[in-house]
């Protein structure tokens, strides 16, 4: 259209445009922000598609997330190696479901990755002490903390088995207005 | 004992999913209090425990893969049923669209990968370019099935992005798409004041932002109406000047006042001319030099200047219904009762909240509420004694009594105030004055109210009554002074207050941002240029204005002087009812005004595009009744006007039927909740089933093992 740009073909800039939530000129503004976290390793030119990760240290410095509690369960969900390195793809896929226009129904599936701290597909009970002591910096007592984890449980587990699955998660969200507007982070 | 083919399709799944497994039992074995629940069950339970589709679903690529092209098979065979002839009689109801052949959970990835593929392309390219976007799948496997996808269908034509709006988001939009949706993309795209409201939302959370993001859709509310009095009204009648009178001298308290200069120009209703504009014959007084010719394009103003401030508002009604549909349909549950603090857990941490001060506030915030809760459920069982109960309702009444005399005299000190007012031109100034005071000053009195009652503020305002260009001069007048006071106030209430705190009283706290009152101003302002626009077309040119220039104000007082909200305002439900707000007290209350005004006020003799009418209405009339003198083919819209448009029986029927459609909605989410109630209890029951059946399944190897 009007300038050219040589960091990607223009077959792959349609198929991000096709496979996340945002325009040719935001993705070619990430290419920009994940160049300058490791100038010396990301490639200005991204046309052969390469193989390049940055580890998580440097992402959870960006001032975005630099402060977030959940900065490492985030990159960590969206990682694929396991290890919380993100490739260009990784990091397009965090910010993209992050994004303002994601439907409800990807957000909670990372939302629900993100709070289940041991992987096991389940939200137990330690993913919700973890979970809590994030968000209030350790300042609930231990007893609080055990009251407010049973009574999730009880207000949220459908199925009666302790523990809050995926279906039980994605029917409270559905409860919170909110979710939308706060599990967004602008880039 | 367990039928034979369980036996093997255990076997066979526990085999496919080694790999997964392995993965699987050395996380559970780094946690050894995981499985507290079954510390006691074989290896071979945990491993079948481990696949259950509960477990996995999310987890491995292959799982995702099946579970969507399950859903693509069930999206496409909704309506269509299999054919008798291929059913295997013995097999259960359930099992009949089960084809174990092709039973996806036993393919490989590639099979998996193909069968889904081939399932996305029996979809249409809407429903296909929408499951790519929602699949949970990496970014680099979605590039891999959109790249197959585009192999497989029609080669030579690329795949575009269909979205679900008739307009595509991207920049790339071609301006063959209509002028409106060419419009709309490019502002959304053009993406004005994105770090601004960026930086404000890092700092302050998501309810201030609501504010700024309330501002900029009014601002764009004011840019249609804007564009379309602008080319319909005010451009043909600034190329064809009418005769005017002998311009007074400019000078500056015109732009205050709107008066003087200002009288006789685009700016208000007199200016307007009531003939057709472009026909000589019209304008001229002797008819001896007319040429008895119509010309090639009659442009008819006063029927301009009607029609367009009625599509003007019939746009910015469509505007307002649908996004106040959109906000309310997001925030409306039906069956949603209980569950605040497991919602309040994990919906209440604000992402986009990047600054540390403002990170350490929310953590505090969370904390402060979720103690709040835990104490409110407490002390929930033991209820309000009779006296408590009684006090609270006294404060109430006291508050109510208050607010609504203060009002009511108001008003009254306002009528009386502008029955006795003088015609002086600085003079004109004082009644907006009076006006904007108590609009700020009240607005502070009822904030004081609510902290003894913790109630909402409600809104003062006040409506004046004159006559067109005055009308239009007070309504200028009122929208000027409504700047400057709103400027003052957030010099005063927020500049100096902190500056007051940190030196006088060496509190190093700063005032917070009032959002409320920030909104109604916002409101009573839009409401002004609503009632206003019929008056002084180029209104909403100066509300734009004004708009632009208080985002920049609003925002740089905020990053000086504020601090975020201590209360903890829920962003959607606020959008929501600032829009709501918006509608229906705000815009209806001015639509009412401008159908009352142009259907039976009668208009004034001597200016203005409706000379000699008796209501504004009628040149619409007389418009029909010249057009069936002309054309007798078309009759049938003079029919149609007489008949629907005139005779109120079209009136009631759609009445009826609209309150027809209200009942039946609220009899469908009166069934909805029903269903809910029953599916909630159905998934209990499940739960409870297969906890049995996984204590049978134990007890089951356990005595195997004994036996063994």
């Amino acid at each position: 259209m009007g300038n050219k740009q040589t960091i990607f073909t223009d077959e792959q800039l349609d198929a991000y445009q096709d496979c996340t939530f945002f325009t040719r000129k935001e993705i070619l503004r990430l290419h920009g922000r994940y160049h300058e976290m490791a100038p010396n390793v990301v490639p200005m030119d991204y046309t052969k598609d390469p193989d390049v990760k940055l580890p998580m240290q440097l992402i959870i410095n960006m001032p975005e997330l630099k402060e977030n509690p959940f900065k490492e369960r985030i990159v960590e969900s969206f990682s694929e190696d396991g290890e919380g390195s993100l490739s260009f793809n990784d990091f397009v896929d965090m910010f993209s479901v992050l994004s303002e226009m994601a439907p409800r129904e990807l957000k909670a599936i990372y939302a629900f990755k993100i709070y289940d701290f041991n992987t096991d597909n389940f939200i137990c009970k330690s993913d919700l002490e973890q979970t809590l002591n994030k968000l209030t910096r350790e300042e609930l007592t231990a007893e609080e903390i055990t009251l407010v984890c049973e009574k999730v449980i009880e207000e949220a587990d459908m199925d009666g088995d302790g523990k809050l699955g995926f279906a039980d998660f994605e029917n409270m969200i559905s409860k919170a207005p909110d979710f939308l507007s706060t599990f967004h982070i602008r880039i | 004992a367990l039928h034979t083919s369980f036996h093997q399709l255990i076997q066979e799944q526990s085999s496919l999913m080694e790999a997964a497994l392995e993965l699987e039992m050395q996380e559970r074995s780094r946690e050894p209090g995981q499985d507290e629940q079954h510390p006691n069950f074989s290896p071979t339970t945990l491993r079948i425990l481990a696949s259950m589709p509960s477990r996995t679903i999310g987890r491995s690529r292959g799982a995702i893969i099946s579970q969507y092209y399950n859903r693509t098979a069930r999206l496409r065979r909704r309506s269509s049923r299999p054919p008798l002839q291929q059913l295997c009689r013995t097999a259960r109801p359930s099992l009949r669209h089960y084809d174990l052949e092709t039973d996806p959970t036993r393919a490989t990835l590639e099979e998996k990968r193909s069968l889904l593929v081939k399932e996305l392309l029996s979809l249409s390219p809407g429903q296909r370019s929408h499951m790519l976007l929602t699949v949970p799948l990496s970014l680099a496997e979605k590039r891999t099935l959109r790249w197959v996808l585009s192999r497989q269908s029609q080669p030579g034509r690329a795949p575009h992005r269909t979205s679900s709006s008739p307009c595509g988001r991207s920049k790339d939009c071609i301006v063959l798409v209509s002028l409106g949706c060419g419009l709309l993309s490019l502002l959304a795209a053009a993406q004005p004041w994105h770090y601004a409201l960026k930086q404000i939302g890092g700092r302050f959370g998501s309810s201030v932002l609501s504010y700024f993001v309330f501002l900029k859709t009014l601002l764009i509310f004011n840019i249609f109406s804007l564009l379309i009095l602008l080319v319909f009204v005010v451009a043909p009648q600034a190329v064809y000047p009418p005769p005017s009178a002998s311009p007074r001298p400019f000078t500056g308290l015109e732009l205050l006042t709107g008066a003087g200069y200002f009288t006789h120009s685009l700016l208000y209703y007199g200016y307007y001319s009531n003939v057709t504009l472009n026909d000589p014959c019209a304008s001229s007084p002797n008819g001896s030099m007319c040429p008895h010719t119509a010309p090639q394009f009659p442009y008819n103003m006063p029927l301009a200047y009607v029609f367009s401030i009625g599509v003007s508002f019939l746009l910015t009604c469509v505007l307002l219904v649908y996004s106040m549909s959109r906000s309310f349909g997001e925030s409306y549950r039906v069956g949603s009762s209980t569950g605040d603090l497991a919602v309040k857990v994990f919906c209440a941490w604000d992402f986009k909240v990047v600054q540390r001060r403002s990170v350490k506030l929310q953590c505090e915030n969370i904390c402060t509420q979720l103690k709040e809760l835990l104490a409110e459920q407490r002390s929930r069982s033991c209820s309000l004694s009779l006296c408590q109960r009684l006090g609270r309702t006294v404060v109430l009444l006291l508050a109510w009594v208050l607010s609504l005399s203060s009002v009511l005299g108001c008003v009254v000190a306002l009528r009386y105030f502008s029955e006795h007012m003088h015609v002086q031109e600085a003079i004109l100034l004082v009644l907006p004055l009076v006006v904007s005071l108590l609009n700020v000053l009240m607005p502070h009195l009822y904030n004081l109210l609510a902290t003894w009652e913790k109630q909402d503020s409600p809104v003062t305002e006040v409506y004046v009554a004159c006559w067109e260009t005055c009308v239009g001069q007070d309504l200028y007048r009122f929208v000027v002074m409504d700047f400057i006071f709103t400027l003052l106030d957030t010099l005063f209430g927020e500049l100096v207050w902190r500056l007051i705190l940190e030196k006088k009283l060496k509190r190093n706290q700063k005032p917070e941002f009032d959002i409320a009152r920030n909104v109604l101003e916002l409101i009573y302002g839009q409401t002004l240029t609503w009632l206003g626009v019929l008056f002084a077309p180029l209104l909403p040119a100066i509300q734009t204005l004004k708009l632009v220039l208080l985002f920049y104000v609003k925002k740089t007082s905020l990053m000086q002087n504020c601090q975020s909200p201590s209360k903890p305002w829920q962003a959607s439900r606020m959008s929501t009812f600032f829009i709501t707000l918006l509608c229906f007290p705000s815009f209806l209350g001015a639509a009412i005004f401008l159908s009352y005004t142009i259907l039976s006020v009668r208009p004034s003799e001597t200016c203005g595009p409706f000379q000699g009418l008796e209501t504004m209405y009628k040149s619409g009339k007389t418009w029909v009744q010249l057009l069936e003198k002309s054309n007798p083919n078309i009759t049938w819209f003079a029919w149609v006007h007489q008949y629907l448009v005139e005779n109120t029986f079209l009136l009631f029927f759609m009445s009826g039927v609209l309150l027809a459609v209200i009942y039946f909605n609220i009899q469908v989410v009166r069934g909805q909740r029903r269903i809910i109630r029953l599916l909630k209890e159905q998934i209990a029951n499940e739960g409870e089933d297969k906890i049995f059946l996984i204590q049978k399944l134990h007890s089951v190897y356990e005595q195997r093992e004994r036996r063994a």
